[in-house]
């Protein structure tokens, strides 16, 4: 890729194509990830009993056969730990408790010193229970008899099921100031946005569509499973490692859920490896807890817990599914004059991390347009099926399938012509947001014009009305963005380090999943300092020695541990200034840093290496030295953001720091007969503020685009009528291949800078597979004219269409 | 029992059991991790060996079946540095969480011994056991189209390509 970008002029480093600074770990297999981590022979092994139901009572467990079995060291259940935790609602246990909520759900462990002799030993654990009837729907969640009768009776009575409620304790958990759990009810989160007046908002349109519109639950399938090893010692001293992209906040929530053991956060570390994939599978705490909670069984021995393939597919987190009922109103100029989003989140048996990505999607399904009237519920379901979580795009993948469908579908019966209308209401710089604070700047305008563009918009295949081939070809657009979900005080630091050579080792807290982030850091210490990118080192986390990080997730690392690199450096840089002014009598605004050297504005020939210094100091006549070890520190907070606002508008804080905007555009071809898409193209741009790393922004967008591709084209989690997943497994849930690779990718980054973000970058991480469904679903109706309202939209699927339409004459499905 | 084999060019021997599995003998026995663990069944290629030479799922072989054959894991393969195809992955920044790239770089040398300079085709077909979720792909396929391995041992042309 050629770095054209805006920034590359301007810097040495910054906006450059830099290898990969972990490529070289990475393409040898000298990258350690947990399970490659040597623990010796006293490694044990634990494996976990499952429930075999998807909501039943527990009535007894009992161990002694286990127990006899040579080998077996430990069986644990859930008597030992009845402790409830959770990243932003304490609503799971580490080991279930009076009941079990979903099929795969831990209710005790067996740990030994192989891991034969534990599998086997857990067939042996006995478990009681009195099965209860599984509520695997949200509409059985909220006691509305079918998928039709999702009228509204009154606002306040909206979802009572006391009867069979899934967490009966729901009302006595603990949660952010920013959940409003329901009583007497399986929501446990309900976010809603009310903003300008609805109903005149539909008085004044000339033309008002209703749609519904489903996306089921999808798996992250990163290749590398999860794996976590506890060690607690004698002394009471916990070490963790773990496959993860959140160690501070694991050591957080390991220390609130086991608190009554006596841990504090000074007594937990969390070492994390690189990470062979997270997707935000790895975010938060999952199945990490019952390492840690067996380690307190074992003390003195390390015990690892593993997840298969198939225990990776059910019991971590799964991408939540969502049924969604939108109703748009719009002008005959193509104006939206108002918008209403029901959204019911499956939100699964615990939803401590999930209930956040039903609150961040409440708070921007309008996506990126500019709307009067708008009114959102966006409402988080307990059901009898795996927690839902985090998943890249956190929610807007998930609610932009119908809005942008609906958008197309709006154009459709204006007239207007899709991308004219997407234009006219894009969001721009200072518009207001539904909860009422102003868009950040952004290309938005520039990424549609772009794409539209490149896709060659408006260019028609005329021979598919001529010949009478089975293949007809489609075009479709959509836009996107996406802002960070986090908490208003989600923050990043750093130490910066220089070495005797004038090297630099950075320890920072977030993870290298693989997005770029140690290479995009260490051009930014690069560019500050002067020192090249191949002599920085960044650190993979351990809580002990590196400084704080909330999470890597939300795209914001490029953002703000990218902030706090900077401040590091400059922090390093000023020491720096100051001491070359102090021991050599110069002045501070006449100093600069260039190849590594200090130098001077106002003497040419002056020019000190940070290797004569950096460590040892500066030499003065009377043999005395000045100075010592460079050591620099940054952190950054948003002090601007805030989570407080009216719970029944959603009016008055500023809950997302910015957002990512971009469009995108597909050119596919389809064979009617046997359904199957080909997908010849596609255009993606993003506004990345300033992509520091233009060749990491375009992986990104291969990577993404193609996870996005498979969640429409043919990933789908399949569950039987108990509750069980049938899919568990790379055979029966397929992820695409070499094979499925589109024909041609065209990647465009657009560079409107974020005035807030180390220079002027945003993240974009997440938002290169949002737009992919949506996409695809407009030009499957662009070539059939049929409009397919549920993910994914398979070949089955059309196959099926196409006949019904041909029968009937029929255009929706 | 007892079997002997070929390991990176050295003659190993080693007491097995016969229900264990290569892949776990290679990393938890023989300290071999380059090949990983990803699905355990032969779906994801991640735990990718060469067998005599042809590329295998170690996670579906046994570990007496390798006994008086040879086995060349990713360390193996780096007896003279880094390799061109290393090189050119390096290069194109192709592999993200870098999980799946010891498996991926078997994979592509087997195929380069036999194909020396393959069709962007004949690199998709050849590694479409290697599952990746990172990169889409994109950027590891164009990395092995750049590599010809005529133009790498000097014979430029030797084999009908012309060096692409």
């Amino acid at each position: 890729m050629k770095e054209d970008n805006q920034a590359s002029a301007k810097f040495k480093y910054i906006g450059k194509n830099t290898k990969r600074v972990d490529g070289k770990e990475k393409i040898t297999g000298a990258a350690k990830y947990v399970d490659d981590i040597d623990f010796g022979n006293s490694l044990l092994y634990a494996a976990i009993v499952e429930s075999p139901y998807a909501h039943a009572k527990i009535l007894s467990i009992n161990t002694k056969k286990a127990e006899k079995i040579p080998g077996v060291v430990r069986v644990v259940t859930g008597n030992e730990f009845p402790f409830r935790f959770g990243l932003y609602m304490h609503d799971r246990y580490i080991f279930a408790q009076d009941r079990v909520r979903f099929i795969g759900e831990q209710v005790a462990a067996v740990i030994a010193r192989d891991e034969a002799t534990a599998q086997r030993a857990a067939k042996l654990v006995e478990v009681k229970y009195e099965e209860l009837k599984p509520i695997l729907s949200v509409y059985d969640a909220l006691g509305l008899s079918s998928k039709k009768e999702n009228k509204r009776s009154s606002e306040k009575e909206f979802g009572h099921n006391p009867k069979n409620m899934i967490h009966p304790k729901l009302s006595e958990y603990t949660h952010v100031p920013w959940f409003f759990p329901q009583d007497n009810s399986n929501i446990a989160h309900f976010r809603k946005i009310r903003k300008g007046d609805l109903e005149s908002g539909f008085q004044e349109a000339d033309y008002i569509l209703e749609d519904e519109y489903t996306v089921p639950r999808y798996a992250h399938c990163a290749i590398e499973t999860h794996a976590s090893v506890g060690l607690c010692d004698h002394s009471g001293r916990l070490t963790m490692w773990t496959a993860s992209q959140s160690p501070h906040t694991q050591r957080h929530l390991f220390v609130e859920a086991l608190a009554p053991l006596g841990f504090t956060h000074k007594d937990i570390r969390v070492i994390t490896p690189y990470v062979g994939g997270g997707f935000g599978g790895k975010a938060g705490v999952s199945m990490e807890i019952l390492a840690a909670a067996l380690a307190t069984c074992v003390r003195g021995l390390p015990v690892k817990v593993i997840w298969s393939r198939s225990q990776e597919f059910y019991n971590t987190y799964q991408r939540q599914g969502v049924h969604a009922k939108i109703k748009m109103g719009v002008k005959k100029d193509g104006t939206i004059t108002a918008l209403e989003q029901l959204l019911y989140w499956d939100a699964g048996a615990y939803v401590e991390y999930g209930a956040n990505v039903v609150n961040a999607a409440g708070l921007s399904a309008t996506g990126p347009y500019r709307i009067a009237n708008v009114k959102i519920d966006s409402v988080c379901v307990y059901t009898n099926l795996p927690p839902g979580g985090p998943y890249r795009g956190f929610g807007y993948s998930e609610f932009l399938f119908g809005l942008e469908s609906h958008i197309n579908e709006m154009a459709k019966k204006l007239k207007l012509d899709a991308v004219d209308f997407r234009l006219k209401n894009a969001i721009a710089e200072g518009d207001k947001l539904a909860y009422g604070a102003s868009m950040n700047p952004n290309g938005l305008h520039e990424c549609i014009t772009k794409v539209a563009k490149a896709i060659e918009w408006g260019k028609k295949y005329p021979e598919d009305n001529k010949n009478k081939s089975n293949i007809v070809h489609g075009k479709g657009f959509s836009l996107f963005w996406k802002a960070p979900a986090m908490p208003p005080n989600a923050s990043s630091s750093c130490f910066l380090k220089f070495n005797e050579d004038g090297s630099l080792n950075i320890l920072l807290s977030a993870m290298e999943i693989g997005q770029g982030y140690f290479t995009v850091m260490a051009q930014i210490a690069a560019e500050i300092l002067s020192v090249p990118p191949h002599k920085i080192r960044c650190e993979t986390p351990d809580t002990d020695r590196n400084p704080y990080e909330w999470q890597t997730v939300a795209s914001h690392i490029t953002w703000s541990c990218g902030n706090a690199v900077k401040r590091a450096a400059e922090d390093a840089r000023d020491q720096i200034f100051k001491l070359v002014a102090r021991a050599l009598e110069m002045q501070q605004e006449d100093l600069y840093l260039e190849d590594e050297a200090v130098k001077s504005k106002k003497d040419g020939k002056f020019s000190l290496k940070f290797s004569e210094f950096i460590i040892n100091g500066i030499g003065q006549k009377d043999g005395t030295f000045r100075g010592g070890p460079i050591i620099g520190r940054g952190m950054f907070m948003p002090e601007f953001a805030s989570a407080m606002s009216d719970p029944a508008t959603g009016q008055g804080g500023k809950p997302n720091v910015h957002y990512t905007v971009g469009a995108a555009a597909v050119d596919l071809a389809i064979d009617k007969e046997s359904g199957k898409i080909k997908i010849n193209k596609v255009a993606f741009a993003v506004d990345a503020g300033c992509a520091l790393n233009p060749d990491l922004v375009k992986g990104q967008i291969t990577g993404g685009l193609l996870q996005g591709l498979a969640t429409v084209l043919y990933e789908d989690m399949r569950f039987d009528d108990k509750g069980k997943l049938l899919n568990s497994n790379f055979t029966d849930y397929k992820i695409p291949t070499t094979l499925d690779v589109p024909e041609e990718i065209i990647s465009i980054i657009v560079e409107r800078p974020q005035p807030d973000g180390p220079f002027g970058a945003r993240g974009v991480g997440e938002h290169t597979m949002i737009p992919a469904a949506p996409m695809v679903g407009n030009a499957v109706e662009d070539a059939l004219g049929i409009r397919i309202k549920s993910m994914p939209i398979t070949a089955e699927k059309i196959a099926l269409a196409v006949l019904e339409k041909s029968e009937n004459g029929g255009a929706g499905h | 029992m007892k079997i002997s084999f070929v390991l990176n060019g050295e003659k190993r021997s080693l007491e097995v059991n016969p229900s264990e599995i290569l892949l776990e003998v290679l990393r938890k026995r023989l300290g071999l991790t380059s090949p990983k663990c990803g699905c355990d069944r032969g779906d994801c290629g991640a735990c990718t060996i060469l067998l005599d030479g042809k590329s295998v799922k170690s996670c579906l072989v046994l570990a007496v079946e390798v006994a008086g054959h040879e086995i060349t894991t990713l360390e193996g393969l780096m007896q003279n540095g880094i390799s061109p195809i290393q090189e050119k992955l390096l290069d194109n920044n192709s592999f993200q969480c870098g999980y799946c790239a010891p498996g991926f770089i078997v994979a592509a040398h087997e195929l380069l011994e036999n194909n020396c300079c393959p069709s962007v085709e004949e690199i998709r077909e050849a590694l479409a056991g290697n599952l990746c979720r990172c990169t889409g792909y994109t950027p590891i396929i164009d990395a092995i189209a750049q590599v010809c391995k005529c133009e790498h041992e000097g014979k430029k042309g030797g084999c009908g390509c012309e060096g692409r």
